[in-house]
């Protein structure tokens, strides 16, 4: 079954997914709004890379109906994910909290855009005298700029 | 026995691989011609073989042969023929099979398509093209044999997985794996000019054309996959963020970049080193791609420690190919010539930000992909990258990379002129303030960030308009001049313009479907009706359906829109007998760009039915967007300048003597 799935390529999971059920919903909208925005961020623990809002294994459905009783209850968004996290760990959260170790995860981009733009930059402020190119034989030189010149 | 002659022919490919990796090598290196012109035969041959092996296999699933381990474990005798054929590819052996298959398809088009080139330096690129499929004929041959017979076999087999019994099976693999595959070409061109330490405009030009082509089928192979799984899953979403989609992504993003840098050292020999890096990075993401999502590491590291024999196979061949070739570079790079200067404001500057920007969003969903593994592997604490994850990082880079894109062609050579460049977009930026204003004084703040999305999309698709508008004097010379001066543009600026505007056509449907999506979950019984957007969805009531392998449910719906009836829409409930195995199959109705799409789960014993439906805005415009981006592609490919293979005047041009 695993091996079969992997021979999808972007496929996620073999089981329809069929989500939120008539009889989750909160009467309040705006508690229904929040409901749906936090499972989104929730993962599936059984699923491949499912939120809870996605999936239809029963222990979304748990989590969907837990999260929106703690909100029932009054609980705010950061209180219902630390309520999740002790009880399934940093799994549970699809987009993980800034810590110690996640800090490489989420410093990689902006670290490597910064270095990539003073690469760059230093790209203009080498001012080399530009060297032609000259291993090419006279030939090739001669087929190039032929080339070249008929596309302008 | 046809099967022994699959199995033998794959082993025959294996040793002309062996052969036409070495030979024109050896042959290169002491410039013996009759060892270089090896090249071409053995990698048309290799071509050959795994053709013939390919075939075989899909032979014997044609024919049910359930003497052969792979055809029992994915076929079926009830199975349609379509399903039978894809089925080859929808498992792990025969999918590595067609990935070897399309490596030297490659191979063998670069052989018989590429007499301009110089002949070491086709040699040298056949002969890196033969040392891969080496690599993974020897692979598929000790670890992946799809070719293993079963004795007693067994009278019926086990069928192929629902989710994949479907026609998005027999496309989207074989597309993404020419995408995939074929960024192998640019690879070996890249260690070819490392190896021979002359790179050149005209290495660019030769390179041009394999990584259009393997970009065009990646786009095509990553946008039909998107809509599978929009329509096979259930729910209605179209980008997951899944390992394995960033799988497909990275290489994709890379390409994306590569072919923008191919320009700059095309025309003005610059980025020289950024481009082979490029290329090499580009080829190593396919190849990261593969082990990801054939090793197993991605359903859990342990799961890979269980049974690494495959996983590790992979990862030496990951190991030897990425690390030689990056131990190449490291030692050549520093040989290789600088090429022209140029201002920062100007085409290359621009192409240098594209660059720059495709590169740091790659590196995200790199590092979002591995880091849980590599976590786990180092601490063994376990954390989730999804979604909203991505949604947060990737994002924000694309925003300035996408209000970037109009003004690229828009800039000079060298130096280019920014105001000049501004003026020309005004009427684009006009149009883009426009539905902005005009969007919020309809819709109110709450829709600012998403009208500042369709903005951005209004933005690429006028400003990518305006580009050939200004280029051909529309509006400023006589029409008939307007008309000469198009037909006389090259087509890459065609392909430039039509490749830009799809861009803005996907944003467009991203936007759409992100933020005005609608959604009704209701449990109905027959006679019973829901309303979302305006339309009144009626449950008619249950139809009976059965088909090959399955037997199940179809409920029907009338959807009526004041009062008339506009289309009646069939979700249906399956169940695949053999593997009993649930599935949904989605109905799906397309108004203009958007769409409305239907599905029901499980059927209660009163008849009452949970029904979930969306409303997508503007959802269809994300993959038209897509064929845009690939007609683009093509147009730019069909450039004269860049066709492969055909007919060329060199020789007599040769006699115009050089500036």
């Amino acid at each position: 079954m695993r091996r079969l799935l992997l021979a999808l390529v972007l496929i996620v999971s073999a089981l329809p997914a069929f989500a939120v059920r008539p009889d989750e919903i909160l009467k309040d909208p705006a508690l229904e709004a929040r409901a749906r925005a936090l499972s989104v961020e929730l993962r599936c623990l059984v699923c491949q890379s499912q939120s809870i809002d996605d999936s239809d294994a029963t222990i979304a459905h748990d989590l969907r109906v837990l999260v929106r009783e703690r909100l029932v209850a009054g609980d705010s968004d950061d209180q219902i994910k630390s309520f999740l996290v002790d009880r399934y760990g940093e799994y549970v959260l699809l987009k993980p909290r800034l810590t110690w170790h996640t800090i490489v995860l989420w410093g990689a981009a902006p670290t490597l855009l910064v270095i990539g733009g003073v690469l760059s930059f230093g790209l203009f402020r080498r001012r080399r005298a530009a060297l032609p190119a000259t291993s090419l034989t006279r030939d090739e030189e001669a087929r190039v700029e032929a080339l070249l010149a008929r596309e302008e | 026995m046809i099967v022994e002659l699959g199995h033998y022919a794959l082993v025959l490919a294996l040793i002309l691989a062996l052969a036409g990796g070495t030979l024109p090598f050896w042959g290169a290196l002491r410039g013996d011609e009759r060892l270089m012109t090896i090249a071409s035969t053995t990698s048309i041959a290799q071509f050959v073989f795994v053709a013939m092996s390919f075939g075989a296999l899909t032979y014997a699933y044609v024919v049910s042969d359930f003497s052969v381990q792979n055809v029992v474990e994915n076929s079926h005798t009830l199975k349609p023929l379509l399903y039978k054929i894809s089925g080859v590819w929808g498992n792990h052996e025969g999918s590595m099979l067609l990935w070897a298959l399309i490596l030297v398809l490659f191979g063998g088009l670069v052989a018989l398509f590429s007499d301009n080139l110089p002949l070491k330096l086709k040699a040298l690129v056949l002969a890196v093209q033969s040392w891969i499929s080496a690599a993974f004929l020897l692979f598929i041959l000790v670890a992946s044999n799809p070719f293993l017979r079963l004795n007693p076999a067994p009278f019926q087999g086990r069928d192929l997985n629902p989710v994949l019994q479907d026609v998005g099976l027999a496309i989207h693999p074989p597309l993404l794996y020419l995408g995939y595959v074929g960024c192998s070409i640019s690879f070996a061109f890249a260690i070819a000019a490392l190896i021979d330490g002359r790179i050149d405009a005209a290495w660019a030009r030769w390179v041009r054309p394999w990584t259009l082509a393997a970009w065009c089928f990646l786009t095509l192979g990553i946008a039909m996959g998107s809509y599978w799984a929009y329509y096979e899953l259930g729910w209605g979403g179209w980008w997951f963020w899944d390992p394995v989609e960033n799988a497909s992504f990275m290489p994709w993003l890379a390409a994306t970049a590569l072919l923008h840098s191919a320009i700059v050292m095309e025309k003005r020999e610059a980025l020289k080193i950024w481009t082979i890096l490029l290329a090499i990075l580009t080829f190593s993401l396919s190849l990261l791609g593969t082990f990801l999502v054939r090793s197993g590491v991605l359903t859990s590291v342990h799961a890979f420690a269980t049974d690494p024999t495959r996983g590790i196979f992979i990862l030496c061949i990951l190991c030897v190919f990425i690390g030689g070739a990056f131990s190449l570079f490291a030692a050549r790079a520093g040989t290789l010539s600088q090429g022209g200067l140029f201002a920062p404001i100007s085409r290359e500057g621009a192409l240098v930000l594209n660059n720059l920007l495709l590169t740091a969003a790659c590196a995200t969903v790199l590092v979002g992909t591995l880091y849980p593994l590599a976590l786990e592997a180092i601490t063994g604490e376990k954390i989730s990258v999804g979604a909203p994850f991505f949604d947060m990082t990737f994002g924000p880079m694309m925003v300035p990379l996408l209000i970037a894109v109009p003004f690229g062609p828009m800039l000079a050579w060298k130096r280019g002129d920014i105001v000049a460049a501004g003026q020309r977009l005004l009427f684009a930026f006009g149009a883009a303030m426009a539905v902005m204003i005009v969007g919020l004084a309809l819709m109110g703040t709450p829709s600012a960030l998403a009208l500042f999305g369709v903005a951005l999309a209004v933005w690429l698709m006028v400003g990518a308009l305006s580009e050939i508008a200004f280029r051909i004097k529309l509006g400023r010379a006589s029409l008939a001049e307007s008309w000469r001066r198009g037909a006389g543009l090259p087509r890459s600026a065609w392909g430039t313009m039509v490749a830009h505007f799809g861009v803005g056509v996907t944003v467009l449907g991203v936007i759409g479907a992100t933020a005005w999506q609608s959604e009704t979950i209701a449990s109905l019984k027959p006679g019973q009706s829901m309303t979302i957007d305006g339309r009144t969805l009626t449950m008619d009531g249950f139809v009976p359906i059965s088909g090959g392998t399955f037997t199940g449910t179809g409920v029907r719906f009338s959807v009526r829109e004041g009062g008339n009836l506009v289309a009646v829409l069939e979700p249906e409930k399956r169940i695949y007998t053999v593997q009993n195995m649930p599935t949904t199959e989605s109905a799906i109705k397309t108004f203009g760009f958007s769409q409305l799409y239907v599905s029901v789960g499980d059927i209660a014993a009163d008849g009452s039915t949970v029904v979930r439906v969306y409303w997508k805005t503007l959802v269809a415009l994300i993959w038209l967007g897509s064929l845009i981006m690939t007609a683009g592609g093509v147009l730019s490919l069909s450039d004269r300048r860049l066709r492969v293979g055909a007919p060329k005047p060199a020789r007599r041009s040769l006699a115009i003597p050089a500036e």
